[in-house]
């Protein structure tokens, strides 16, 4: 009996490789509550869309989309993800956004040969050196925003900068991503705690040095808080702020409101972007969930449209991991961000964008596009990843 | 260098004066009803929104703000008349986890009723910009914080010095059992400054509001910080509250100002860049320590 058993699954798991899957499971993993939920909630919204977008399907195939909430936790997150990798077997993970838990979540889902198609974290170890074929990023690598604000302040002839990040290693990475592009001076550099919500001792020290411009990088309601603190005490009439795309979307804009007005941002999609896909994404999320989009959403979006593009390409056979990576290497969807490739990092090359903080046909406070500071810009951490 | 100093000193006299405003409620619950109430931040936070909610539906922070704490006091009577009058009685351990669970329900609670996303609560147009005196520039709005603190602050101390109730909220502070034996409506005064706490620390909420995010969690990190306070304070005591608060205010800011400049010259950039910071976070902790070491009681301990 145990033995025509094990036979029996032996040829279902063979029979897998060989014949197409009558369901598609993805596992969404991300944060849901806490003070990053803003992020996790876009993404798995973004996700959402996309999935009713495809009625429910991907590739053509039916689909399950497991959610679970990860509390911002690396721990927690990698339970949540061993239980959908090992207990129900999923085709695809996604939605993490924090880079410390993606590294933490990594090894589980690659040992188990699945695909994770990362719709936020972009670490610099799954760029370079610990690059894998199991990990494709849709967004960004964590440095490139940061490197393309870099670009923009130099270019603009900014010559006196202070750059304030929370001190923990995403705030180095931006950091180092700022200064590869920027080569001006640094008057200094202002490092917080992490979750730090009154500025009032580090603007007055900003106040002092009277930079003319000034760079920061504070994920969630740290930026909010940030900006609205920078207004009141009077420091934007003689400082320019300049911010990643995460500091300046529409969650941001949202809870701060006509402070923002004039703030330079970097991103790899905006809003306003002229391409069917995106007018339709951005129309219909409107909708749905009565807000604007922001970039992490967008991301959301677009993890589902590669999952669906690359599980179409290999007429749903997804047991056939090598067939599957070169489906999805080849980018067998249209992005809302427009066109881009993945590079042999499984990152993308794309173009990133500068945008202004302005107000709308609608008087509606929000992003404008105002043009491109990188065109088919890859990250910094190719050249070290020797992918297998 | 005269501008900074100024400006430092502002910046630590008004997070002072608003960790008094939480730290006062916290010390009497603390101190009278023997209360540890974890939840006492989540009141900060649900203060907050309401205040965030009636200023969006007046369109008036003023009126907002008036609303949003009476309220957070509604709320106060009703959590006191339903599950803190259980608690009074008990150990400290229940009241540990009774009010663990309340921060848990209050934080789900304001996700599924205002979402998950900080709401957005702004200072009046009129004080949304800075102050200039001369070269000197300060947040106006700011400004106004420190004026409603000093004049809680005045009027706080005049109720418990001066007034009758006061004088029964002391005495219950140091012997509860003679209160009660001397006819005092212990229960009624239990009440009373319960709910009283509450809306202070829902007005600390609604004034921080427009500096700080409106969001889910906002009362966990400060609520360690009142603790601190009233711990350095002595348990209890207001006046104890009151210094401790603009201690730790000021040490905070100073701290985070300063080190990471002190420590510049001292040793090598990125050496102290991480240890700056990370210095200037325990610092706070480290001066509860050292007060904790020469006086176990805090400075103005209730019950001496």
């Amino acid at each position: 009996m145990s033995l025509r058993l094990t036979t029996l699954a032996a040829a279902l798991m063979l029979a897998g490789s060989a014949y197409a899957a009558d369901q598609i499971k993805v596992g969404l993993v991300s944060t849901l509550s806490g003070p990053g939920a803003g992020l996790g909630v876009d993404i798995r919204d973004g996700f959402n869309l996309a999935m009713k977008h495809l009625n429910g399907k991907l590739g053509g195939l039916p689909a399950e989309v497991l959610i679970a909430d990860d509390q911002q936790s690396p721990d927690i997150a990698k339970q949540a993800a061993d239980k959908m990798l090992k207990k129900d077997k999923v085709d695809f993970m996604t939605g993490i956004v924090f880079s410390n838990i993606m590294l933490a979540v990594g090894p589980t889902v690659f040992e188990n040969k699945t695909f994770y198609i990362s719709a936020n974290a972009g670490p610099s170890q799954y760029a370079g050196e610990q690059c894998n074929p199991f990990f494709f990023n849709v967004a960004w690598q964590n440095d490139n925003l940061h490197e393309a604000v870099g670009k923009v302040v130099q270019d603009k002839g900014y010559k006196n900068v202070v750059i304030v990040t929370p001190n923990y290693p995403g705030g180095k990475d931006a950091v180092s991503g700022f200064k590869r592009y920027y080569k001006g001076k640094v008057a200094e550099e202002v490092y917080t705690k992490l979750g730090q919500l009154d500025y009032a001792a580090e603007l007055a020290q900003i106040r002092s040095i009277k930079p003319d411009a000034l760079f920061f990088f504070l994920p969630g309601g740290m930026g909010i808080n940030f900006v609205k603190q920078f207004v009141s005490a009077g420091l934007s009439r003689d400082t320019q702020l300049f911010a990643p795309g995460f500091s300046a979307d529409e969650d941001v804009i949202k809870a701060v409101g006509g402070s923002m007005l004039g703030m330079f941002n970097s991103s790899h999609w905006a809003h306003d972007m002229d391409n069917a896909e995106n007018k339709r994404f951005v129309a219909d999320f409107q909708k749905e969930y009565n807000r604007l989009p922001s970039l992490y959403a967008s991301q959301g979006y677009d993890a589902a449209m590669m999952m669906d593009g690359a599980v179409r390409d290999v007429k749903g056979k997804v047991g056939d991991k090598a067939a599957l990576q070169k489906a999805l290497e080849a980018k067998r969807f249209k992005s809302v961000r427009g066109d881009f490739k993945f590079n042999t990092n499984h990152y993308p090359v794309q173009n990133y964008y500068l945008r202004a903080i302005g107000k709308d046909a609608n008087g509606r406070v929000t992003n404008k596009t105002m043009g491109t500071i990188f065109t088919n810009h890859a990250d910094a951490y190719v050249a070290s990843c020797k992918m297998k | 260098m005269l501008q900074l100093f100024l400006e430092q000193a502002l910046n630590g006299l008004q997070f002072g004066l608003m960790l008094f405003l939480l730290a006062a409620g916290l010390t009497l619950v603390f101190g009278i009803m023997d209360c540890i109430n974890l939840a006492h931040g989540s009141l900060y936070m649900v203060g907050a929104y309401l205040v965030a909610a009636a200023a969006q539906a007046a369109d008036s922070f003023w009126i907002g703000l008036g609303v949003g704490v009476a309220g957070a006091a509604v709320l106060g009577l009703l959590l006191e008349l339903s599950l803190f009058r259980q608690l009074y009685k008990r150990d400290h351990l229940s009241q540990v986890l009774a009010t663990f669970a309340l921060i848990l329900i209050a934080n789900e609670a304001v996700r599924v009723i205002w979402g998950a996303q900080p709401v957005m609560l702004n200072p009046p147009d009129a004080l949304a910009g800075p102050v200039e005196i001369g070269d000197f520039f300060y947040p106006a709005y700011r400004l106004v914080i420190i004026a409603f603190g000093l004049l809680v602050a005045g009027l706080l101390y005049l109720l418990v010095a001066k007034s009758r109730v006061g004088m029964w909220v002391r005495a219950g502070a140091s012997n509860r059992e003679m209160t009660e034996a001397l006819g005092i409506n212990v229960r009624a005064l239990f009440t009373a400054v319960f709910v009283f706490g509450t809306a202070l620390c829902a007005l600390a909420g609604g004034l921080l509001g427009p500096l700080l995010a409106v969001q889910v969690g906002m009362g966990e990190s400060v609520l360690i910080l009142a603790f601190v306070v009233i711990i350095i304070g002595g348990i209890g005591s207001i006046r104890g509250a009151l210094v401790g608060s603009l201690i730790v205010g000021s040490v905070d800011t100073l701290g985070r100002a300063l080190l990471p400049t002190l420590l510049r010259a001292l040793l090598p950039a990125d050496a102290a860049s991480t240890l700056g910071p990370a210095l200037a976070s325990i610092l706070i902790y480290l001066l509860m320590a050292g007060i904790l070491f020469f006086k176990p009681q805090g400075l103005f301990p209730a019950r001496a």
